[in-house]
């Protein structure tokens, strides 16, 4: 009754907003209310996904542009001058718009494709869905929340457009470099945009993260006991926890940046001579590495934030297509929760070199090193659900068994990083760069595609194109394995980040042959990656079409709605929950849905 | 745009076709086979792909590996880089027993236990003994590399023996500033409104403070003397800058207002390293290593690891800053003997020209 209630109750601000913003139009379900200004958590997932897509292709292919560069330091492309004009002069691309590139690809990356493209939309897709929702507790928040996103991806590519160009500083912007103007041309007006898109990204983040909280706390359906939920809920609901608690320091972090850029404020700043002024600042006593404490003590838990969604899914997808319940499923509930935990007292890893306390840091190497115990019971446990299985091989299947190997190799080098003797060595070299791309971008990547082919015949009512599926899984593995794998060894001879030219360098210059290689690879993987792009958009409209209502002979709610759920997404009754979501292969029954009561003659178990 | 990125564009959009229409096509064979028939089929194919890519990709592992050792730096040339390298062994052998385990259980898993029309999935949901051990194993191995990590770790970052050199570094865009405290062995104050580049003051020395004069300002190379501990106490005078040092397996950041430190014994000569490396042209570089602006790629130093004898000899042809910015106070320009004044000769008008640039 209360989902009832809460959906009437959004209809009535529907119509509100819907007033305020455009008063010509006064019916409901227009384009306008069923497309662009949705309270339909199920049209939002998609605007998302949507969003999120084009984000990636933009953020890959600025990393082809910086590989052309890094592959290629002595050739020239006069073809880039005429698209990009003076930050390619003469085809070159300039050391400026090299690191605007670089700095771009990551902010891109990290929080609009894989923090609001991979949770906004599985959180916003599979929260009511999975948990028996008519839709998310605030709808209205909900639709804010992709909003405030897409103004602040509106900002974010303005900046591309302006005269002195991007934030060029890194993902990360330090300061002094993000905060001065006179330092580099990216911390002009391109920092400021930068600054406004990421704090309307934080809002964005705010508010999906709070509905998604309050939504799997309150609107769980009849039966649906926190214990019964499937754990792609459970891994968001984590993920939204850490974005709450995380991103209003990231924001803090900002605003004080912020002062010190305009209001003559020295949070940051200390003891600074310019020498493309000459002239000394009269900013004294700040501390720089204030902000890297405030940056990381979001920056850490980021990388959870888009970890996680990815091992939810992986968890579910790898269960439904492996015929066979995840293994331990209270223990990966307890690791999702003791990552979460230990996410927001690891950050100063990220800092060992920065003239940390010594012993200060020995606890975050203990606490660091910690995290690898629930990371591993989750890759034992993954590898036990498959033994004894009656494994399918789906698209989506093989990108969750892709997921575990990327996690498993990325994450072991973490050992390697988060150890602070070790890291003095490899801290801000390739190593790190092969690291968290295999760990973290790739891996989730492959969490999201896995999600994308596994979720979207309830999305469109439609399949993906197999062929194109195993095409792009299969390229895309190896192609990720040959480029970031090389990388650890460059890392370990000490070759820095964020160089665009190595020639100079009589340590460094001998990997030539190798950029070169890891340049082409990437690439060919680009393109595959837009082979996936043409694949998801043909298929929405010329796919093939969905049969019946459980495709993939699935325990999980959001299977019981019709091909193609409404808005409400349950035809009459909301169902009731008997079980949890792994009955699979119980009592030599294929799969046994949630909402099947447990019958008198069952053997025990959940 | 040229031939050649038409010419790309153009077979990629062919490739494009033509793997779509093998796609398309694919569909329909699937509905002429029969969905069940082209689904084992599928599984099949993939199924034994899963089992190449495992073995392929060892084999890769093992050949990337030979490919790409001798490339990486070979010994390390300090006493902390041969603790840090003995840690990167310890860590090597233990997650890679971990890395070639479970990749083989994850792929030949999915390999044995792929679909056949009569195996029925093992209901298995839990196990706490299984559980146990691998909560209990993992955190027993942690707990020895960090064990080991942080034995290492004070080592490298407890105090410098008394008896340390003590050299000052500090960063700018783009480029490094040594500073050595002279026969006092002080380094004198200095303040960063003092910096004065036109007046050959980068540093910001007060000259007030009688300890600056004979401090020694160099930013052609830092001179190390083989065998003895260096202290190098770091400073930034802009932005967040990092003193890389790979050959050391040494690395701190410059931050400017904060100065951090680090030490390290260097155990090679440059010239030593020449042999041991077979290059001619090798060097020690400093890298640096935290993002500082549009010139960081190119932002290196050059340190000379050299013996005792020649690290005075060296040292004893520098001027100091303080004769560099008054060269009319140049006590070796005044009355002295006469061997002393030609000698002194060619550093004072190098150092006149460095001035102006």
């Amino acid at each position: 009754m209360s989902n009832e209630a809460i959906l009437h109750g959004s209809e009535v601000s529907t119509h509100e907003a819907h007033h305020d913003g455009h008063g010509e139009h006064h019916h409901h379900e227009t384009f306008i209310s069923k497309y662009v200004f949705s309270m339909d958590h199920k049209m939002i997932a998609k605007q998302f996904l949507i969003t999120g897509i084009i984000w990636a292709i933009l953020g890959g292919l600025m990393s082809v542009l910086f590989r052309l560069q890094l592959g290629f330091p002595d050739a020239t492309f006069p073809w880039l001058e005429s698209i990009l004009g003076h930050w390619a002069k003469g085809g070159k691309i300039q050391p400026e718009f090299y690191y605007a590139l670089v700095t771009m690809h990551g902010t891109v990356l990290v929080f609009f494709v894989l923090t609001a493209g991979l949770s906004g939309t599985f959180a916003n897709f599979l929260i009511p869905l999975q948990i028996g929702a008519r839709d998310m507790a605030s709808p209205f928040m909900n639709m804010l929340s992709y909003w405030f996103f897409f103004i602040s991806s509106v900002v974010m590519i303005s900046s591309l457009f302006i005269q002195t160009g991007p934030a060029s500083g890194g993902w990360t912007s330090y300061p002094p470099l993000s905060a001065l103007g006179d330092a580099s041309l990216g911390s002009k007006t391109g920092m400021d945009l930068w600054l406004i898109a990421m704090a309307l990204f934080v809002v964005s983040s705010l508010l999906g993260g709070l509905n998604y909280i309050s939504t799997i706390l309150n609107l769980r359906t009849k039966g649906m006991g926190m214990t019964r939920l499937p754990l792609t809920i459970w891994a968001l609901f984590f993920t939204a926890v850490l974005g709450v608690l995380s991103f209003p320091v990231l924001l803090s972090g900002f605003i004080l940046l912020l002062f010190d850029r305009h209001a003559g404020t020295s949070f940051y700043l200390s003891d600074i001579f310019l020498a493309s002024t000459q002239k000394a600042l009269p900013n004294e006593g700040g501390s720089a590495i204030l902000y890297q404490h405030l940056f990381w003590f979001l920056g850490h838990p980021e990388v959870y934030i888009i970890l996680l969604p990815a091992m939810g899914m992986v968890s579910e997808v790898m269960s439904t297509n492996a015929r066979k319940p995840i293994f331990g499923y209270m223990a990966m509930v307890g690791s999702i929760f003791a990552i979460t935990i230990l996410a927001f007292l690891v950050w100063a890893h990220h800092m060992f070199v920065t003239g940390l306390n010594p012993f200060l840091g020995s606890f975050f190497v203990l606490l660091t090193l910690l995290i690898a115990v629930p990371s591993a019971i989750k890759v034992f446990n993954w590898l036990t659900t498959l033994w004894r299985g009656n494994i399918r091989f789906t698209p989506a299947m093989l990108f969750a068994i892709g997921f575990v190997s990327l996690f498993i190799s990325g994450g072991l080098t973490g050992i390697w990083l988060g150890n602070s003797s070790l890291d003095i060595h490899l801290h801000d070299t390739y190593f790190v760069i092969a690291h968290f791309h295999i760990v973290m971008g790739v891996a989730s990547f492959f969490g999201m595609f896995c999600g994308v082919y596994h979720w979207f015949p309830k999305m469109y009512g439609r399949y993906l194109n197999n062929t194109m599926g195993y095409i792009h899984f299969w390229i895309t593995i190896v192609g990720a394995y040959l480029i970031f794998w090389p990388m650890h060894y460059e890392g370990l001879a000490g070759m820095p980040r964020r160089y665009l030219d190595y020639s100079g360098w009589a340590s460094f210059n001998q990997f030539g042959g190798l950029n070169h290689f890891i340049s082409i690879v990437s690439i060919i993987v680009f393109a595959v990656q837009l082979l996936f792009v043409f694949n998801f958009f043909y298929s929405i409209f010329k796919g093939r079409r969905v049969k019946t209502e459980n495709p993939w002979g699935s325990n999980t709610l959001e299977w019981t709605t019709p091909i193609h759920p409404g808005h409400g997404n349950w035809v009459g009754e909301i169902p009731e929950v008997h079980r949890w979501a792994y009955d699979y292969g119980k009592d030599g029954r294929e799969f046994i849905p949630q909402t099947e009561p447990i019958s008198a003659n069952e053997s025990e178990h959940h | 745009m040229t031939m050649s990125a038409f010419f790309i564009i153009a077979v990629l959009l062919l490739g494009f076709l033509i793997v779509f229409q093998i796609a398309k096509a694919s569909e329909y064979v699937a509905v002429l086979k029969g969905e069940k028939k082209t689904f084992e089929q599928n599984n099949r194919i993939n199924g034994f792909l899963l089992l190449a890519f495992l073995i392929l990709g060892l084999i890769g592992v093992y050949w990337c590996n030979s490919l790409l050792k001798p490339k990486i730096l070979g010994e390390a040339a300090s006493d902390h880089g041969q603790k840090i390298d003995s840690m990167l062994y310890i860590t090597l052998a233990i997650t890679g027993i971990v890395f070639v385990l479970t990749q083989v259980l994850l792929f030949w898993f999915a390999f044995k236990y792929q679909y056949k029309e009569n195996r029925t999935a093992f209901y298995f949901p839990h196990n706490n003994k299984l559980e146990l051990i691998w909560t209990v194993i993992p955190a027993i191995t942690l707990t020895i590399l960090v064990g080991f990590g942080l034995y290492y770790w004070f080592k490298i970052t407890g105090d410098a023996p008394k008896d340390a050199m003590v050299v000052e570094v500090t960063g700018k865009q783009f480029a490094w500033i040594y500073r050595y405290p002279g026969k006092d062995n002080t380094f004198g104050k200095k303040y960063y409104k003092n910096i004065n580049e036109a007046q050959s003051n980068q540093l910001g020395l007060l000259w007030d403070d009688p300890a600056t004069h004979d401090d020694i300002v160099e930013t052609e190379a830092l001179y190390l003397v083989k065998g003895q501990p260096v202290k190098l106490v770091i400073n930034s005078r802009d932005v967040v800058h990092d003193v890389g040092l790979s050959h050391f397996r040494m690395k701190m950041d410059a931050v400017p207002g904060t100065p951090t430190t680090m030490w390290f014994t260097p155990l090679y000569t440059t010239e030593e390293m020449k042999q041991k490396t077979n290059n001619p042209n090798f060097e020690y570089e400093i890298s640096c290593d935290q993002m500082c602006g549009k010139g960081h790629y190119s932002m290196k130093g050059i340190i000379k690891v050299v013996s005792q004898s020649d690290f005075i000899l060296w040292r004893a042809k520098q001027k100091a800053n303080y004769v560099q910015a008054f060269p009319e106070k140049d006590p070796s320009a005044a009355p002295a003997p006469a061997a002393d004044s030609t000698k002194s000769k060619k550093p004072a008008t190098d150092s006149a020209a460095t001035a102006k640039n």
